[in-house]
């Protein structure tokens, strides 16, 4: 094995009922590097680490780990861990009730010499951790008081304190905003000084090239290759993950600004509110409008959505819904009115795991007709058939439980669901996190024909040039107020410096 | 191969199988004991009724499967157990009992009330029962067992005080019905029969065990997919109240009076064992109500085959024990897959032969 090498994979092969997740797949880690994993969903990168880290059993193939004679085959992460081989995963796998202190140090807590657990060196080593990364926060706190940005950096501090020769990061960055992406380059640069080989999944083409040296690209479950960074330039990347050229993104919106008049208004929310999470707001959506909800995580995008939808009870003012006043106190009562919401946490309030693609689809809709009243499976079939189709859903049958699915596929049938429901009114809370930059587009697409159709979206999401290709509106949050509304020259710089706050010039 | 592995990987395999070993315990016995090998099947008429271990075990066994029914239903929607049916079948006797004997008279002849007043009352009481546990867990979030805890211990000695402390009487015909015989046949299969045909259709024709299933896997994004997750979870402990007074009815018709201290003593446990048995997980969620129906009988085969075999009734439990520990063992993930990779060992063993 070569002297700078830290992590060579020859040949791993793997089914899934009914799919090859992975073909043959070579993968090389050097020392000191930070490679990127490249890949539409489905392509067989979160596979691929999961054959690394002992989750999946791989079929064929061999992994060579630094240090270590002969094969190395994981049988857990626990196993993957004592080899030097630590994994932050997509979404957050780390425990909600157990503090912070209790999070970094589970499995390895510090021994008094009674055997018992050494309380206080683990909160003061815990604090010494964080205080690394610039986040003083309470350790001692449960996680889940925590942002779910706050609870990745902190799944990422374990996994560095860990002293590891090979550091995953699956899709770290979805949910941080970019001063805590600043901070994770800051800290994955550091890292990457020290020798440690960083293998980096995200869809984010821009941190590929702004941390990463080289480039391997998978291609449904197949290597396509790999490339030193200033070999591949992006368009260059888009063609070789997708298999064919990619016409520009931003072409697709249409220059022509719809005008809406007073009759079209479809929700005209006065003063709602949930306490704790969103103070007092107005916001009128009209029909065939798009609107984006934009500010920084924890700005109370989210919260606004959620309170118009009922997931969080409204608690003061009025809400009208095509001019009459409505009175929502679950989210039935908001689908009965046409509603439909896309949660930004898939996992925890998206799928329903052990339930079949085709279930998952047709819940929405079912709840909507009510218990008695049964969809025939012929249309059930029909209808999952219909959106796997239309959305590309990547799936060995519409049997298959949606958990075996990858991120970005279960994210699309959950849009089935709510499709399927043919709403009025849809909010999209993050629909396009973890989803490949294809069906990013596919998606945008489908929100501006929806809005052409002349139904009303509320469109959440990180990426503010997404946002200015889909929305005709967008309100500002911040620290869990609406602060304004920008409807005339939407561009990039307008936006940003609203979310920033006026500071700038006063 | 093929053919064996498919009918291996179907949902009810193992509960079936675990029913067959049973019965195949039964007859090496009766073939060892030199009677005829089909003894344990054989069903005669006597004294116009049916009769043969079968039928005993159908008809003893109707009790636990009434229950599997509700306890199905409960462990799916909320991860947890209802502890408290078997004292809830023993309230619901002792309600129905007192209603038809009227308070405080320890025996009767006579009925005070019509005889539906009095099992339906009763019936009612275990809904009541359900409803309360429901309420607890539901709305107020107790865990099941928590929840649950306060019926099991208090619903005996509620019962006890509504029968003002006495073992309340009814030696009355009509009512011995429910425990006795319909024509040629016992009742309590007939009742426990159309209990599982109602949930069976319930399942099949409604959107019933979706929601059940979605709520029991995922409670918050069955809300924001527009169900009533609290109001679900509420209804399943209802049916399981339900389930439990009726098997409460069965079980003081039997006797022909509400015995507090031994209807439904320790039931609550078989009905658990009974969907443990049938392949559900108790963790809540996907669920199958056959698997469960089917481990009812096979906790009341075991009894059944071990008096048959002259175990006495005190050593009795120490082999059940041991042979549900065989049968949970034989369902248990990591022991599949040891066996599955001990297969696929000997099939490449051969492979290599071959070649």
């Amino acid at each position: 094995m070569d002297n700078h090498v830290v992590l060579t994979m020859r040949g791993i092969s793997m089914t899934f009922p009914g799919v090859k997740a992975l073909d043959n797949v070579d993968f090389t880690l050097r020392k000191g590097e930070i490679h990127a994993l490249m890949g539409e969903n489905g392509a067989g990168k979160s596979t691929l680490i999961k054959c690394l880290t002992g989750i999946n059993a791989f079929e064929t193939g061999e992994i060579h780990v630094e240090g270590i004679e002969g094969p190395v085959v994981n049988h857990s992460t626990l196993d993957a861990q004592k080899k030097g081989i630590s994994t932050v995963y997509q979404e957050v796998n780390l425990c909600p009730n157990l503090s912070v202190a209790e999070n970094l140090f589970i499995g390895r807590e510090p021994k008094t010499k009674l055997g018992t657990i050494d309380w206080k060196t683990m909160v003061k080593k815990s604090e010494a951790i964080m205080a690394d990364l610039d986040m003083n926060i309470d350790v001692t706190q449960n996680l889940e008081e925590y942002s779910l940005a706050l609870q990745q950096m902190i799944a990422i501090a374990r996994a560095v304190d860990m002293e590891c020769k090979v550091l995953i990061l699956d899709e770290p960055t979805s949910s941080l905003d970019d001063n805590e992406v600043e901070k994770l380059f800051r800290l994955m640069n550091q890292l990457k000084a020290k020798g440690v080989g960083i293998v980096f999944v995200t869809h984010f083409l821009e941190q590929v090239y702004a941390v990463c040296d080289r480039i391997t690209v998978l291609r449904n479950g197949q290597l396509v290759g790999e490339y030193p960074i200033d070999a591949l330039p992006r368009v260059k990347l888009v063609a070789a993950m997708m298999g064919k050229d990619f016409d520009d993104l931003a072409s697709i919106k249409s220059d022509e600004s719809p005008v809406f008049s007073d009759e079209d208004l479809l929700i005209d929310a006065k003063g709602l509110s949930h306490k704790g999470t969103i103070k007092p707001f107005d916001l009128e959506i009209h029909k065939g409008e798009v609107v984006g909800l934009t500010g920084l995580l924890g700005s109370g995008r989210s919260e606004l959505a959620r309170v118009i939808y009922g997931a969080d009870r409204n608690q003061t003012g009025t809400l009208k819904v095509n001019g009459k006043e409505a009175k929502i106190n679950a989210p039935i009562d908001a689908m009965n009115l046409g509603m439909g919401l896309l949660p930004d946490d898939r996992k925890a309030e998206g799928i329903i795991g052990d339930l079949s693609v085709r279930e998952n689809i047709i819940l929405a809709l079912q709840a909507k007709r009510g218990m008695f009243r049964l969809l025939p499976m012929k249309e059930q079939i029909e209808l999952a058939d219909k959106y796997i189709d239309m959305l590309q859903i990547k799936t060995a049958s519409r049997e298959t439980l949606i958990r075996q699915l990858s991120g970005g596929n279960q994210q699309k049938v959950i849009l089935g669901r709510w499709l399927a429901t043919d709403p009025d009114f849809l909010i999209l809370d993050e629909p396009t996190r973890g989803i490949d930059i294809g069906t990013k587009t596919e998606i945008q697409k489908l929100v501006l024909k929806l809005a052409k159709e002349g139904k009303s979206i509320i469109f959440i999401s990180s990426e503010i040039e997404e946002m200015l290709r889909t929305c005709t509106k967008m309100a500002v949050l911040r620290d869990g107020a609406k602060v304004g509304e920008i409807t005339e020259s939407l561009t990039q710089e307008t936006v940003m410096k609203a979310i920033a706050g006026g500071g700038t010039n006063e | 191969m093929n053919k064996l592995k498919k009918i291996t990987g179907m949902a009810l395999f193992l509960p079936i199988f675990c029913m067959v070993l049973v019965m195949a315990v039964n007859i090496f016995y009766d073939i060892a004991s030199g009677n005829f090998a089909f003894n344990f099947f054989t069903i005669s008429i006597r004294n116009g009724v049916l009769y043969g271990r079968l039928i005993d075990i159908l008809n003893r066994g109707s009790e636990i499967a009434i229950l599997a029914v509700g306890m199905t239903l409960v462990v799916s929607a909320s991860a947890g157990t209802d502890i408290s049916v078997g004292s809830v079948m023993s309230l619901a006797a002792s309600f129905c009992c007192m209603l038809l004997a009227g308070y405080g008279v320890s025996s009767t002849n006579d009925l005070a009330v019509p005889l539906l007043v009095g099992v339906l009352g009763g019936i009612l009481m275990g809904c009541l029962c359900g409803a309360f546990n429901g309420f607890l867990v539901a709305y107020l979030n107790v865990q099941p067992m928590v929840a649950t805890l306060i019926l099991f211990s208090a619903a005996r000695a509620i019962g006890l005080l509504l029968c003002n402390n006495l073992i309340v009487y009814v030696r009355n015909d009509s009512f011995k019905f429910f425990g006795g015989y319909t024509g040629f046949m016992p009742t309590p299969i007939i009742i426990a029969a159309i209990c599982v045909i109602i949930m069976m259709v319930l399942l099949k024709k409604t959107a019933l065990g979706l929601y059940i299933q979605s709520v029991g896997i995922n409670k918050k994004a069955s809300r924001i997919a527009g169900l009533n997750s609290a109001k679900i979870i509420f209804v399943c402990y209802v049916v399981c109240g339900l389930a439990a007074g009726i098997a409460g009815i069965v079980g003081a018709s039997r006797i022909s009076s509400a015995d507090s201290n031994n209807i439904g003593l320790n039931y609550e446990l078989d009905a658990i064992l009974a969907v443990a048995l049938g392949g559900n997980s108790l963790g809540g969620g996907k669920f199958n109500l056959a698997g469960s129906i089917i481990g009812a009988y096979t906790i009341q085969a075991i009894t059944t085959t071990l008096y048959a075999l002259g175990v006495s009734s005190d050593v009795a439990p120490v082999y059940k024990a041991i042979i549900v520990l065989i049968i949970v063992t034989i369902q248990a993930p990591p022991f599949k897959a040891y066996m599955k990779r001990m297969s696929a060992k000997r099939a490449l063993a051969k492979g290599g032969a071959a070649a």
